[in-house]
């Protein structure tokens, strides 16, 4: 039903109305194989919280047996990672991502945003206000979080932690500190080198570009010990995911739009991302999302084929220069849910990292169960979050790693927090860093 | 609906945690996995969280007169877990430890909330298996699999659940707690209670605690598959490897609709012009004798004009595993409703009973196709059709009427291992007759005499 060409371009998609999604719903037969797979489901243990009454749920809306205003209806709809585990175990290949994000614009479109979302979503709006909101975050970070020592990571202090806790900003909350100077500022809009064998435009993110900027910058550094050019755009702008997730249609619309306008400027055969939900929007969504759109649909569906996972244009488009310098860890890898399931990546960190002399790859038990990171779900839901984080903890623990390496900063974010509370305080690293670590020391 | 006084009693009784009232939750334990049956909420969802509970539950209930439906994960095929009279939902969904991993005695005991793919994990260290395995493995339940006596892919060589479960603790109707059988291979002690409550699909009380059988893990095994042009020497294939008296543990069959909504499906190279396929694994404890075996079945697929493949590493096993998996999603994938029969028949009778199916789904105009386990003589005739087209959906009754009708006459039975449930009721009497639907209902009322337990399933009521 996505499948969609310019001459048959549909009035509406799933996104503006729920009804487009029931022939998607007629496909799920209720067999319950997403129950061994759904993280909220292993942690819940009721009917309502696993994809399969999701399902039904949104079925019963349609039919009129349920009304979108129910408050149970609003908490089931927001009780979901999305993590798609269950779109990988269903027989029949129910695509149940498009009936959580259908059901949830369904739900704004009834009831609204609710206040506290409408104001932090009308900031992604704006992207200059919204830059200038997480720079005073920066700055002001350090009156409610106390930095690590050891660590970029901080934490809450204790009159906060106090009043946090029930959301998980307790005095054992770890997160990254907000940069001062985000990536974007750090370095030029074109990145040049001296023989480029070709041009590609890197979008950041946001989470790259205010939280793990040394990791953006890895990513730039490994492109260009490849002879990559690459190009960062400073007009680009969230990539939409988090209001898209909410059902703010009207928000994301806007900021692929934008997005598409400046990648479209910068001339660039390829669009690399190194997080799994940015680069999911890209491949995915912004084609579903803008199949109405007569201009940017078809521009949203070029780009779709454009865009590549850091790992897969390094091992597929171009094939990387192996690293030569030594890193003597033993390292272990976290599948996230968008890079894995949207993406499909999978095999190619692990055979970069493989590729770094000195690192030893274990991996865990289960790498592509859900960490609990879920974007905003593990402040809305910390409690199951976090139970789903620890059960990652523990995987990670049983492989004796020191590293766990991730290609997504969200699942960083919660691997982060999880191993300090849970695990043995592992490093937790974007794959790329350990990769532009290898290219480091070979100079030393 | 109850009453506003009985849900707070109820409330009261297990605790705000364990009770779900909502009309959203009440919703998602309207149906299980059956295909077109109706769909009815219960007044009240309550997820006990031991034994003790179900007790005070079940007298609870027994005092207002309100039905109990017990449930596992809702996984079954016959509507054994819709709550048709409403009433009360008891959820196995928390009730869900191992409690004794015991490799001396080779028995499990564990709550009947316990995953069965949760148990073969926890019992693989020791080197051992619970050898029952159905589809639907990684959800389903032991509670819910031992109340429907489900089979699986095993079935032939290792037997349905009723083969494996060696003891039970039972809440019965009246609230009594009675608990038989145990770690002792031999009990004879009384009747046989075990067998009674397998496959009793929730009817004459509720297993709250289960002990299981289980087996040494076969350390060899070799899978291969038959390609036939014709279903008659498929059909003879299945009789001739058990005449050379060799038992596999999975002798598989797909028809020539299910090889090619596979292969459009998955896309792994099956044989698209044959009209069967036999999926054959031989299993042992000794490389000599699954070897021999192997042999034995090379030997018999080569007589009946088989195409033989041999899978020689892992990887291979699992490309072929992978078909016979796919089978019930590809077919699924035709249409939005999937009816999933299990009529089986003796396993002399299978090559006669394909023939059957393929031609009711022809006299019917129907998309019909068959796969299933040709070794045990348990066939799942799939029939894919449009929920929106009422007059394919009669006509679908019509051909699952004729497929249990021509089962029975071959000497077959109603159901393998999905049970009758809500949705083989109306054909019982044709297999037990009605001195045998007599003997089932004075089992039923001597333990249930006010059905208040699983109505509206499997036992049909006198008409009052």
């Amino acid at each position: 039903m996505t499948e969609t060409t310019t001459a048959t371009r549909p009035n509406k998609t799933y996104h503006d109305e729920l009804a487009i999604i029931r022939a998607e719903l007629d496909k799920c037969m209720k067999c319950g194989n997403c129950m061994a797979v759904c993280p909220v489901y292993g942690v819940e243990r009721k009917e309502a919280a696993v994809t399969r009454s999701k399902v039904a749920v949104a079925q019963a809306v349609l039919d009129g047996d349920l009304e979108l205003d129910d408050p149970e209806v609003y908490e089931m709809a927001f009780n979901c990672l999305v993590c798609k585990s269950c779109m990988i175990n269903c027989p029949t290949k129910v695509n149940f991502d498009r009936i959580m994000l259908a059901l949830r614009a369904a739900l704004v479109r009834k009831n609204g945003l609710p206040w506290l979302k409408k104001m932090i979503f009308s900031t992604l709006r704006h992207p200059k206000l919204f830059d200038a909101g997480m720079r005073l975050g920066a700055t002001m970070q350090s009156l409610v979080f106390r930095s690590e020592k050891e660590s970029r990571a901080i934490s809450p202090r204790s009159p906060f932690a106090l009043a946090g806790g029930a959301i998980g900003f307790d005095a054992e909350r770890k997160l990254p500190g907000l940069n001062s100077t985000p990536l974007r500022e750090q370095v030029p809009e074109v990145v040049r080198v001296t023989n480029p064998v070709a041009s590609v435009a890197f979008f950041t993110g946001d989470s790259l570009n205010y939280f793990y900027p040394e990791a953006g910058r890895d990513l730039i550094e490994v492109l260009t010990a490849n002879n990559i050019e690459v190009h960062i755009p400073k007009g680009q702008n969230c990539c939409g995911v988090p209001v898209l997730v909410h059902g703010d249609i009207d928000t994301v619309r806007t900021l692929a739009r934008n997005n598409i306008d400046i990648f479209e400027a910068t001339g660039c055969d390829y669009l690399i991302t190194g997080c799994g939900s940015c680069g999911g929007a890209w491949q995915h969504d912004y084609s579903e999302l803008l199949a109405n759109d007569p201009v940017y649909g078809p521009k949203a569906e070029k780009w779709a084929k454009q865009t590549y996972d850091i790992s897969t244009f390094l091992t597929r488009i171009i094939r990387l220069r192996a690293p030569q310098g030594r890193i003597d860890k033993v390292v272990t890898y976290h599948d996230s849910c968008h890079l894995k399931k949207s993406m499909g990546v999978a095999v190619e960190p692990r055979e970069i990292l493989r590729l770094i002399p000195g690192v030893t790859f274990r991996e865990m038990s289960a790498p592509d169960t859900c960490c609990g990171s879920g974007g905003s779900y593990v402040l809305t839901h910390f409690q199951t979050a976090s139970t789903i984080g620890r059960k990652k903890a523990e995987d990670i623990d049983r492989t004796g790693a020191e590293t766990v390496s991730v290609g997504c900063p969200a699942c960083m974010m919660q691997l982060l927090d999880n191993v300090h509370r849970f695990g043995a305080y592992q490093e937790v690293t974007h794959f790329i860093s350990l990769l532009a670590e290898s290219y480091r020391r070979e100079k030393n | 609906m109850l009453d506003k006084e009985i849900m707070e009693k109820l409330a009261a009784l297990v605790g705000q945690d364990n009770i779900l009232t909502g009309k959203m939750d009440r919703l998602t334990y309207s149906y299980d996995a059956t295909a077109d049956l109706p769909r009815q909420m219960p007044d009240v969802v309550v997820l006990p969280t031991d034994s003790n509970m179900v007790q005070a539950i079940v007298r609870f209930a027994r005092k207002h007169r309100i039905p109990i439906y017990p449930r596992g994960a809702g996984t079954n095929l016959s509507g054994g877990t819709v709550p048709i009279k409403q009433g009360i939902v008891l959820s196995f969904q928390k009730m869900n430890r191992i409690l004794d991993v015991d490799p001396a005695n080779l028995t499990a005991v564990v709550q009947p909330g316990v995953v069965i793919g949760a148990l073969n994990a926890a019992v693989a260290p020791h080197g051992l298996i619970y050898p029952p395995d159905p589809g639907t493995v990684a959800t389903a339940t032991m509670g819910g699999s031992a109340a429907e006596n489900s089979g699986g892919l095993r079935g032939l060589k290792y037997g349905v659940t009723k083969n494996y479960i060696m003891g039970m603790e039972v809440v019965l109707a009246n609230g009594d707690k009675v608990r038989f059988g145990g770690k002792t291979v031999k009990n004879v002690t009384a009747y046989d209670f075990a067998t009674l409550f397998i496959g009793s699909e929730g009817t004459l009380g509720i297993i709250t605690e289960l002990t299981a059988k289980l087996i040494p893990a076969p350390r060899f095994r070799r899978t291969m598959t038959g390609a036939f042009s014709t279903l008659a020497d498929a059909g003879n294939a299945v009789a001739g490897i058990i005449a050379a008296q060799v038992i596999p543990a999975t002798l598989e069959i797909m028809d020539r609709m299910t090889i090619q909504t596979v292969e459009n499906f998955a896309h792994i190279g099956l044989p698209t012009e044959a009209e069967a396929l036999l999926l054959i694994e031989v299993d042992g404890m000794s490389a000599d004798l699954v070897q021999a075996e192997t042999e034995a079945v090379i030997q018999v697929v080569r007589d009946n004009h088989g195409d033989l493949c041999t899978a020689e590493t892992d990887q291979e096993r699992d490309q072929l595993w992978t078909a016979r998996r796919n089978a019930l999603p590809a077919l699924a994938s035709l249409n939005n409703t999937v009816i999933l029969e299990d009529a089986t028949v003796p396993r002399s009778r299978i090559t006669d009973m394909l023939v059957a199916c393929e031609q009711i789904g022809k006299k019917y105009n129907l998309a019909l196709g068959t796969f299933g386990h040709a070794g045990d003589g348990n066939l799942h005739p799939t029939i894919l059709c449009d929920k929106h087209n009422k007059d394919e959906m009669a006509r679908m009754h019509q051909a699952v009427d004729e497929i249990f009708q021509v089962a029975l006459e071959f000497g077959g039975t109603l159901s393998g291992e999905h049970g009758i449930g809500m949705a083989k009721m109306r054909y019982l009497g044709n297999e037990l007759g009605e001195s045998g639907l007599n003997l089932i209902r004075t089992i039923k009322e001597s333990l249930d005499p006010d059905y208040l337990l699983n109505p509206g399933k499997m036992v049909p009521a006198h008409e009052v």
